[in-house]
């Protein structure tokens, strides 16, 4: 119920800049069309020495584009920042809430309503676009409620490494460096830039055992079934796995920083 | 009832000198210099009274605010309000006290403040009653009708802070922290701050602990005042005590300030 009320307070947030929203679609559409074009060329040149067929590619962009505040690293919350640096987690810190539950509640939120004001538009575009360049249905039934599992576990994911990033400013006093750092690093593992199976067997493999496959490359495929049954399961396990971890490490960097916190600025 | 005991609390800061070469250096070599926000201070405030906690700028008072509502945990001495110790039951602890920062923002920037009462409600868990019966009453009192349905961002400084005290009694606190909440507000909003304080005080005995560097603030609102230098309390007692015949309150203060040669 907290949590919840988090999510009607980011999307009024949403709401109140109306331009903000549609400006975000037409340029996600614009990146989407961009990569798209790129894909033809390469598709054009050989498309038999590529993993995924040129419309699973197509929906994989579409898809990550349409839902990009979900699982986009370097969509961070600035306003968390801010607190930090400008001395305002005073305030954060005399509410009677955890402080990671609540910055956790608060991306996701923020991260779902973003999603939910602008992906309809960019998928009711896509949908309609010709084949093979429109967004495909996806493979099965079954694909979808995977899709839909998978989708959120990455959401998950992507908000717990972010807080990663919240809870070490902390120490690092300018997030600046650390965001930096982290946003690059992550979109390139995450298959932000490329999908992962487009990269060499050896360096794959490794890539997607780390935690950053599991943000959303995971989910993007599985949408137009272009992963077996087994390579699904391990990759669920291997979210699992990520974000028991992953948010673990977070809390217990959180509770060090309560407790040796500075408040900035008087 | 609020208990400190020989509470010290220090900061680590790192210093250097002017100029490019200096700012090169200190890449390598830091030097840190220890800050002593506060040492050995001790008091204790009862139910329903209303503190004035004065001294120049950097004597330890917004330290000993964020102490006392849970954010800093201090270096050592024993610290209990109402039988919890703030910074280790933070939780439990916020949710019975209410603070205002009066630099600082809890209202959410982009949209009407009414959203960010609500946001505060579910926070708190604050039953729908009771909230009610609070918005209604704080409204009231804080003239707040025509303001709740704007966002913050275009409110003027004294309409925001009124909100901002609003906002951080909602859930109905015993005890309430004013860190400097006249600070930038022209006389009218002045007033109106003062007014309600002393309506709360009298009205549900809430306790009051105020910082402030205007002493009219302190005249109005203050039966008791602590004055704390260099991290010391150096006087606990009532307006009356340091006052001389007619003179000024602010010639008195800073009269007060240079006999401790703070």
């Amino acid at each position: 119920m907290k949590y919840l009320s988090f999510f009607r307070m980011r999307f009024a947030v949403g709401l109140q800049y109306r331009i903000a929203a549609l400006a975000g679609a037409v340029t996600q559409f614009a990146w989407g069309f961009m990569e798209i074009m790129i894909f033809k060329a390469f598709y054009r040149a050989d498309a038999s020495s590529f993993p995924m067929s040129f419309q699973a590619a197509v929906s994989y962009v579409w898809l990550q584009q349409a839902f990009l505040a979900l699982f986009a690293a370097w969509m961070m919350e600035n306003e968390i920042f801010d607190t930090i640096v400008s001395g305002n987690v005073a305030y954060e810190l005399c509410r009677p809430v955890g402080i990671y539950d609540m910055w956790f509640a608060r991306n996701i939120a923020g991260r779902l309503s973003r999603a939910v004001l602008r992906c309809f538009p960019i998928l009711a575009i896509a949908v309609f676009l010709p084949e093979p360049y429109g967004i495909a249905p996806p493979a099965s039934p079954a694909c979808f409620a995977l899709f839909l599992l998978t989708a959120a576990l990455g959401l998950l994911m992507t908000v717990s490494f972010c807080m990663l990033v919240y809870v070490l400013s902390f120490f690092t006093i300018s997030p600046a460096g650390l965001r930096i750092l982290f946003v690059s690093g992550t979109e390139f593992l995450a298959g932000g830039v490329i999908p992962l199976p487009f990269f060499p067997d050896k360096v794959r493999f490794f890539m997607e055992l780390l935690p950053f496959a599991g943000m959303q490359n995971v989910a993007l495929r599985v949408y137009s079934g272009s992963m077996s049954a087994g390579e699904i399961k391990r990759a669920v396990l291997l979210q699992l796995f990520w974000l028991v971890a992953v948010t673990g490490l977070g809390k217990a960097l959180c509770r060090l920083a309560e407790k040796k916190i500075t408040v900035q600025g008087g | 009832m609020i208990m400190m005991e020989h509470v010290c609390k220090s900061y680590r800061i790192a210093k250097r000198n002017a100029g490019f070469r200096e700012a090169c250096k200190s890449l390598f070599f830091r030097e840190y210099e220890v800050a002593t926000a506060l040492s050995d201070v001790s008091f204790t405030i009862g139910d329903g009274e209303m503190v004035g906690y004065i001294g120049p700028n950097g004597a330890g008072k917004s330290s000993t605010i964020k102490i006392l509502s849970g954010i800093l945990t201090p270096d050592s001495g024993r610290v209990l309000v109402d039988g919890r110790i703030p910074y280790r039951d933070r939780i439990e602890h916020v949710r019975q006290i209410g603070v205002v920062f009066g630099q600082r923002s809890q209202l959410w920037w982009d949209v009407p403040v009414i959203d960010s009462f609500e946001l505060l409600k579910d926070i708190y868990s604050i039953p729908k009653s009771g909230y009610r019966q609070n918005l209604e009453e704080l409204t009231q009192l804080l003239n707040l009708e025509e303001l709740l349905r704007t966002p913050a961002r275009q409110l003027s400084l004294g309409q925001r802070m009124r909100c901002e005290i609003a906002a951080s009694l909602l859930h109905g606190p015993k005890l309430l922290f004013l860190d400097e909440p006249t600070i930038g507000l022209d006389a009218v909003s002045k007033l109106a701050v003062r007014d309600f304080i002393l309506k709360l005080n009298k009205l549900h005995g809430v306790t009051v602990i105020l910082t402030t560097h205007d002493m009219q603030d302190i005249e109005a609102l203050a039966s008791r005042i602590i004055l704390i230098g260099k991290g010391r309390i150096l006087m606990d007692g009532n307006l009356s005590d340091i006052k001389k015949g007619n003179a000024d309150i602010d010639e008195t203060v800073a009269e007060l300030y240079r006999s401790y040669n703070i």
